[in-house]
């Protein structure tokens, strides 16, 4: 059912794991599945330079969760902000079609993360 | 690699004879059972011995076991069949809130053309109230339909109970034994039931054929002829069911059961015995895991587990990449996102109904297996648990007491 490379994110996920001293969380969740996703960041000049999630869902949400790791780690937070659900599932080599709504969940929860580190940087 | 397959309750690999019947069966006895030549009698002949065997396995006569293409057909025919012949004496219809889809995707259907259904619900265990069901009966109903045996969950209803109050009130009663049949006796006499269908793929018998018991071969004291055909053709299946007898399957069929038949005692004892095995260290070595379903009233085979703070295809996905066939709750779930109906019906919460295993064992199934299975399993929980950020007593995001960016 799986891409190779869904397989090897979900067996050996990168990046995994609750990050203590994160400079913002981005949670999200989708209430049809049940499924959570948790993605947390760490910033230096305007560049994600740590990352992590923590995800309870299916295998494809997992996989999702460990590439966009991958992909954003390095990139500017404004180039981070434009990945999309079809570049994470392109990078995994497709979805199944009911599985795409798995990588939104994880791209939306990039995006929620650094949605709340702008909002904490207006604060202070 | 080690292979070791769990799945049992989805369908069962052909026993070996079963097979060798099958085979001869389509090599030397070709004809059509309604030809009037040698080699088309054989075949008729071939049909009614399987229909014998079947028939003497649950207690019925020869003449009122009538062969499907599946349980799906068996369970639709029953409760279609039903309802289109006896409108006229009343349009409601009681089932379980636990049903296959086989079952509730046809009451389903038949509510879009008026007829009304009663879907009783279950205890935490998947146990209907037999007050209730007794109490739901109106004037107008005229079938009530509920499973011998659940498939995600392994319940076992009170089918005699059951049968005795639809007696007492005159209505017909269906169950739907597809995952009861080679595992648990039945008797359709002393269960009084009207209606069961079962389905050879689930007993070491081939894909694609099913039977449905029909009590009086579909004609009742007081109520004439019940049932009517969804299929209509050459008249096969006295009228009930036109197309030409799958007679090599039907043999397999039938094969299936003398082989249960022989080995139902033994078979059942060695898989209680595992099941057991695995509830007990399952529950004991891993935290915050529950059972589904009930301990002692379940088929033999069945186990399914709750894992909190995890989702059940993760699990599943894990032990395939192990080599261990599992499932989560039924195996056609696997292609919707929904949580299961049944899980949900016993009261469970949609996060919790999300991470559930269900392990089903069968004829094949070895001590080794179980120990294997029992190995594997620990360190996959603790890994995704581990992915995972529910935690104990952790909120939940759709929890409806759960505020928003709490934990920062
Ligand atoms: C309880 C129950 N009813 C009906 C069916 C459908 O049977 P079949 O696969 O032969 O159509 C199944 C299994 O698939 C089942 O478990
Ligand atoms: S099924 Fe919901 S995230 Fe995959």
């Amino acid at each position: 059912m799986y891409s190779e490379k869904v397989m090897d994110h979900f067996r050996n996920p990168r990046n995994m794991g609750e990050m203590k001293d994160a400079d913002a969380v981005g949670e999200v969740g989708n209430p049809v599945c049940g499924d959570l996703m948790y993605i947390y960041i760490k910033i230096k000049d305007d560049r994600i330079d740590d990352i992590s999630f923590q995800t309870f869902g299916c295998g494809a949400a997992i996989a999702t969760s460990s590439m966009i790791t991958e992909l954003a780690k390095g990139k500017t937070i404004d180039e981070a902000m434009k990945i999309t659900r079809d570049d994470i599932a392109g990078s995994l080599d497709g979805l199944p079609p009911i599985k795409m709504h798995c990588s939104n969940l994880a791209s939306d929860g990039l995006r929620k993360a650094i949605e709340n580190y702008r909002a904490k940087q207006k604060k202070e | 690699m080690k292979y070791v397959y769990l799945d049992y309750a989805a369908t069962t690999p052909m026993d070996p004879e079963v097979i060798k019947e099958i085979e001869n069966h389509y090599r030397e006895t070709y004809g059509n059972a309604s030809s009037f030549h040698t080699m088309g009698q054989k075949a008729a002949q071939i049909l009614e011995n399987s229909r014998e065997t079947v028939a003497s396995f649950i207690n019925a006569k020869t003449d009122e076991i009538f062969f499907m293409s599946s349980g799906t057909e068996s369970d639709n025919l029953a409760i279609k069949g039903v309802a289109f012949k006896s409108k006229e004496r009343g349009n409601h219809i009681i089932t379980s809130a636990i049903e296959h889809h086989a079952v509730q995707h046809t009451c389903q259907y038949l509510e879009k053309q008026g007829f009304k259904v009663s879907y009783l619900p279950v205890d935490e265990y998947g146990l209907i109230d037999l007050k209730e069901l007794e109490e739901t009966i109106t004037n107008k109903t005229i079938l009530i339909s509920i499973m011998f045996a659940n498939n995600e969950i392994g319940t076992i209803e009170p089918i005699k109970e059951i049968g005795e109050i639809a007696k007492k009130h005159d209505v017909i009663f269906h169950t739907d034994a597809v995952q009861t049949l080679g595992k648990v006796p039945i008797d359709v006499e002393e269960m009084n039931i009207d209606l069961l269908s079962a389905s050879a793929h689930k007993l070491y018998g081939p894909k694609g054929v099913g039977l449905l018991y029909i009590r009086g071969h579909g004609v009742r004291k007081g109520w004439g002829k019940y049932i009517e055909p969804l299929l209509h053709g050459g008249g096969h299946e006295r009228g009930l069911r036109s197309s030409t007898e799958n007679v090599p399957g039907i043999a397999g069929f039938a094969k299936a059961v003398e082989l249960c038949k022989r080995n139902m005692k033994e078979e059942s004892e060695k898989l209680t015995k595992f099941r057991d095995k695995i509830i007990k260290e399952i529950t004991e070595n891993i935290e915050d895991v529950y059972l589904n379903g009930h301990y002692t009233k379940r088929l033999p085979n069945n186990v399914n587990l709750g894992f909190r703070y995890i989702e059940g295809e993760s699990i599943i996905l894990s032990l395939d990449v192990e080599g261990i066939a599992t499932s989560t709750g039924s195996a056609c779930s696997s292609k919707s996102l929904e949580p299961s109906h049944v899980l949900l019906a016993i009261g469970q919460k949609p996060e919790d109904a999300h991470g559930s295993l269900r392990i089903t064992m069968g004829r094949y199934t070895t001590e080794a297996d179980i120990d294997y299975f029992l190995e594997k399993l620990p360190p996959i929980i603790e890994k995704l648990r581990k992915m995972s950020p529910l935690k104990k007593g952790k909120k939940y995001m759709f929890d409806p007491t759960y505020e928003t960016d709490q934990h920062h």
